[in-house]
């Protein structure tokens, strides 16, 4: 049973094939009038439960982060990749570094070449494949840069919530220092700004510090594992129930656990507090503190809240998340163990990624509060069609969206009309916010007008 | 309201049909053997009943083709594992056929507790009639690399040499299984259990059929329907030295009732073999034939097991080498010879009370349906296949365990099923409308062992052998 329904599963986009095929022989054999086939798809064709589409308008969203975040990447002098959708499922079990409640919820499936019983899944994480394509054909080269901006694939049962999701993240591999988490830090801060969000929060934890107290509580080293699991799971409250042999580390754990401190202030009173009782604590408070003091001499805000966690045991240091009011829209932090666990080399890194699905609602790009002055509508004659396409592109060779009249209804939200005729006047230039006429003769004379007219005009959104 | 329930058979048989009996349901015809599939109750005029196999009861209730069910909760539970948003109720725990899952290791294969099994080194094989509850017992158990093989049974003889682990069900506190398996843990306890559609369960009255189960559960003694699925002898077989030699070739036979008509070839070819068909159910035989190890399996999970090299050699039927080959199309399996008996057609049935009666015309009544064309088959992939071909357009198909029949015309449009001579579709008011093929039973080799250095001398031997059994020379 289990096979069978996952491949019905996996079959759904030959399900959608084979309706269109079943659609497109019923038009060539006309059994069918057109109106009981449309009918028939209005039934039919749904979007997959827990799946988005991207209207145009959110494309433009989309875009505008995304060239943003490259754009802020490539300039910190990092190298976009992409790594493929299908990846085997063996690559995320076997470092042990998805908790088995983020492993339950991934894509897994038998494909077409699954006999041998080895699953494939739908990219559940962005940074695993990265660290494998790292593995695989960089490891020569040390440090490295990387980013991308890719769909990954979550399980969430409602269906309410999308289970593809679109993130932008980056990846520095090879560089171990608390410098290498303060770039990244700064470097995500940097693409939000750019974006143009305010009220952007920075929540800190350290998962040395969090392993460091659970190793103090003196549990097993299955305790410990499924307890740092549940905390990462979001459960925090498993570490109240735990009663601690010494009272200090009671103590320590409330400290930690129940306040939220904004300075490295807050860390230095916890170290001469504890570490002298708990020297295991001490080079995870350590770095932690330069982290904090750095960004402090930066000048960014932050706040520290051991609590906060994610469904990943590889982090191993600093885990940074980013937060607008309740809304997460992005985190991160250091992996030294991973590499080394997927069999690579033990190479430290570093990351984070920023998640594209709120991000699209908090973001208002120009291009959809502005007139788009560089729209050109083409009318021509049926006698001066050619001479329609020929000036058609040399706007565009000039930078103009310059697009033809097809239908009766007009596109909506362009300034210039362009009546291309075959007597004199050849064009008939139309400034649809000025209400002015041109009358021209010559392709030259339509783009200086355009070109002066268009005095605000601004790049392309 | 109609109000229907979906009943088992097999091992939980008797006990539901007793504690049914005692809470006055007039069921008739609901007993081992019976070939009834639909029953009414004397008491309760709005109340039907079908029965199924087990393993269909959860899916049937959880998609609404049934309010109510009983099915042991292993098979609830194996449903519920990968797919939690089913909408399934769990009622009640009825109180008999109380059993375990254990995982189960064999006591040759070098491990015995969990920390050895995550600590070994490659792939961990784990082999079960749950391949759901398996795979998350081994993400739970952060298994770093697994394989799950789903069975359609016969678990018990895979170990140590086909697999390191099976799920298997045992009397609760069982201790040792047959070939020398000992539990390494329990995954889950079972026993009957009442579920509802949640749907139903929250829109329905179903307060009297319910009160009548209620007030009447039986006396709990303890474990008497698991004897056929523990064995009630100690069955040992003959084990193989867990390093046999590499040049062994192991060579899987089918249970059931293909087992005859192999055994006449095996005698034809002059092949001597002990205790198959076994009385006390051994699945471990043994042969004349020299550097051979025999297991018997069902035919079902032999391509499968051929594919990823478990076995060199077995055989079984074309229908399920299709059926193989149709999923995973690169798989490494060749057909080594038709054995030509055992031969049934493949076909495409609906029930007679539908006008249609050919796939085109199908084809078009799919069309003109605002629901999904029901595709019901034990071959899962040999029907999904054939909707897709024949451009069926949104179908779905129903994974079946056998009486495959009964589905149609309530629970299923369009049956993919084999048949003989047709009469027992046509007891059940069914037509073919198409045939698919023809299966005859085949010997299916593994393509690396084939051509391997130290085996292809041996299994070319007992093709040639079976060729000529086969072919009467």
């Amino acid at each position: 049973m289990f096979i069978v329904l996952l491949q019905i599963e996996s079959n759904l986009g030959l399900r959608l094939i084979n309706t269109l095929i079943l659609i497109v022989e019923q038009l060539g054999k006309l059994v069918y009038n057109l109106q009981t086939i449309t009918k028939g798809m209005a039934m039919r064709v749904n979007r997959c439960k827990g799946t988005r589409d991207l209207s145009p308008e959110e494309m433009m969203r989309f875009r505008f982060i995304e060239e943003a975040f490259r754009d802020c990447c490539l300039k910190w002098g990092y190298e976009e990749v992409k790594t493929p959708t299908l990846e085997y499922l063996h690559l995320f079990t076997s470092t042990g570094t998805l908790t088995p409640s983020m492993l339950g919820k991934v894509y897994s499936f038998l494909d077409w070449d699954g006999w041998s019983g080895e699953r494939v899944v739908l990219r559940p994480d962005g940074t695993i494949p990265v660290a494998r394509l790292y593995i695989d054909s960089m490891a020569d080269k040390g440090l490295a840069k990387l980013f991308y901006v890719t769909n990954i694939f979550i399980f969430e049962q409602t269906g309410k919530e999308t289970r593809e999701r679109w993130q932008g993240g980056a990846e520095l591999i090879g560089a171990s220092s608390p410098l290498a988490d303060v770039e990244l830090v700064i470097l995500a801060l940097e693409v939000l700004k750019k974006v143009g969000l305010e009220g952007v929060e920075l929540k800190l934890s350290h998962v040395g510090l969090i392993r460091g107290l659970l190793l103090e509580l003196g549990l097993s080293p299955e305790e410990q594992a499924k307890i740092f699991a549940q905390i990462l799971d979001g459960n925090v409250e498993v570490l109240a129930g735990i009663k601690p042999g010494k009272p200090e580390l009671d103590e320590a754990l409330s400290l930690l656990l129940d306040l939220k401190g904004k300075s490295a202030g807050f860390l230095r009173n916890f170290k001469v507090l504890f570490t002298q009782n708990l020297p295991e604590l001490e080079p995870p408070v350590d770095n932690f503190i330069t982290i904090v003091d750095l960004l402090e001499a930066l000048g960014y805000n932050y706040q520290i809240d051991l609590t906060s966690g994610r469904g990943f045991e590889y982090y191993t240091g600093l885990i940074f998340q980013f937060f607008i009011g309740e809304e997460k829209i992005g985190g991160g932090g250091r992996y030294d163990a991973l590499i080394p666990l997927m069999g690579g080399r033990n190479v430290p890194a570093s990351g984070f990624a920023l998640y594209l699905d709120p991000l699209m609602s908090l973001v208002k790009p120009a291009a959809l509060t502005e007139p788009l002055a560089q729209r050109v509508l083409i009318k021509a004659e049926p006698e001066a069609i050619e001479q329609g396409f020929n000036i058609a592109s040399y706007l565009r060779e000039a930078g103009y969206v310059a697009e033809f009249k097809l239908e009766a209804q007009e596109p909506a939200n362009l300034r210039w009309i362009l009546d291309v005729r075959s007597k004199a006047p050849l064009f008939v230039l139309t400034d649809q916010v000025s209400q002015k006429r041109f009358e021209v003769q010559a392709t030259s004379e339509v783009l200086r007008l355009l070109g002066e007219e268009d005095a605000d005009k601004d790049s392309l959104a | 309201m109609l109000i229907k329930i979906a009943l088992p058979k097999g091992r939980l048989l008797a006990e539901t049909a007793a504690l049914l009996q005692k809470a006055g349901w007039g069921l008739s015809g609901y007993q081992e053997k019976a070939r009834l599939y639909r029953l009414k109750s004397t008491r309760f005029p709005n109340l039907v009943a079908k029965v199924f196999h087990e393993k269909d009861i959860p899916i049937q209730v959880a998609i609404g083709n049934y309010d109510l069910g009983i099915c042991g909760l292993d098979w609830i539970e194996e449903l519920l594992i990968k797919y939690p948003s089913s909408a399934l109720v769990k009622v009640k725990d009825l109180g008999y056929a109380k059993g375990a899952l254990y995982m189960v290791v064999s006591r040759l294969g070098g491990m015995s507790t969990e920390e050895e099994v995550r600590a070994k080194e490659g792939v961990v094989r784990i082999a079960s009639e749950y391949p759901n509850l398996a795979e998350s017992f081994a993400l739970n158990l952060r298994l770093r690399q697994f394989s799950i093989f789903p069975l359609w049974g016969g678990a018990e003889v895979y170990p140590p040499e086909n697999a390191e682990l099976v799920l298997i069900p045992g009397r609760i506190g069982e201790e040792s299984f047959d070939y020398d398996l000992m539990p390494i843990t329990k995954v889950l306890s079972f026993g009957a259990f009442l579920i509802a559609n949640k749907n139903s369960w929250e829109t329905k009255e179903m307060s009297e059929v319910l009160a009548s189960i209620e007030d009447d559960l039986p006396v709990s003694k303890g474990q008497p329907s698991l004897a056929e699925v523990a064995g009630a002898s100690e069955i040992v077989g003959r084990h193989f030295s867990t390093q046999a030699a590499e040049d062994v070739v192991r060579l899987a036979l089918p249970d059931g009732h293909q087992q005859l008509p192999t055994l006449r070839l095996l005698n034809k070819a002059s092949i001597q073999i002990s205790d198959y068909p076994s009385l006390k159910g051994n699945r471990r035989p043994t042969s004349n034939l020299d550097g051979v190890m025999i297991k018997v399996i069902r035919p079902q999970d032999m391509p499968l097991q051929v594919a990823n090299g478990n076995f060199d050699m077995a055989i079984t039927g074309k229908d399920w080498l299709l059926d193989h080959l149709y999923r995973f199309p690169p798989s490494p399996i060749v057909e080594l010879l038709d054995l030509k008996f055992g031969k049934v057609k493949i076909v495409a049935v609906l029930s007679k009370d539908l006008s249609v009666s050919d796939v085109y015309s199908l084809r078009r009544l799919s069309a003109e349906r605002h629901q999904p064309l029901r595709v019901a088959s034990e071959y899962v992939n040999i029907a999904d296949k054939y909707a897709r071909d024949n451009h069926l357009g949104m179908y779905r198909v129903v994974p079946t365990w056998g009486a495959s029949e009964a589905f149609l015309p309530e629970d299923a449009d369009l049956l993919i099923e084999n048949t003989q001579t047709g009469r027992t579709l046509t007891r059940h008011n069914l037509k073919i409308i198409d045939t698919l093929f023809e299966s005859t039973a085949c010997l299916i080799g593994n393509a690396n062992s084939v051509s391997s250095s130290s085996k292809s001398e041996r299994i070319k031997s007992i093709t040639e052998t079976l060729r000529m059994a086969a072919e009467g020379v």
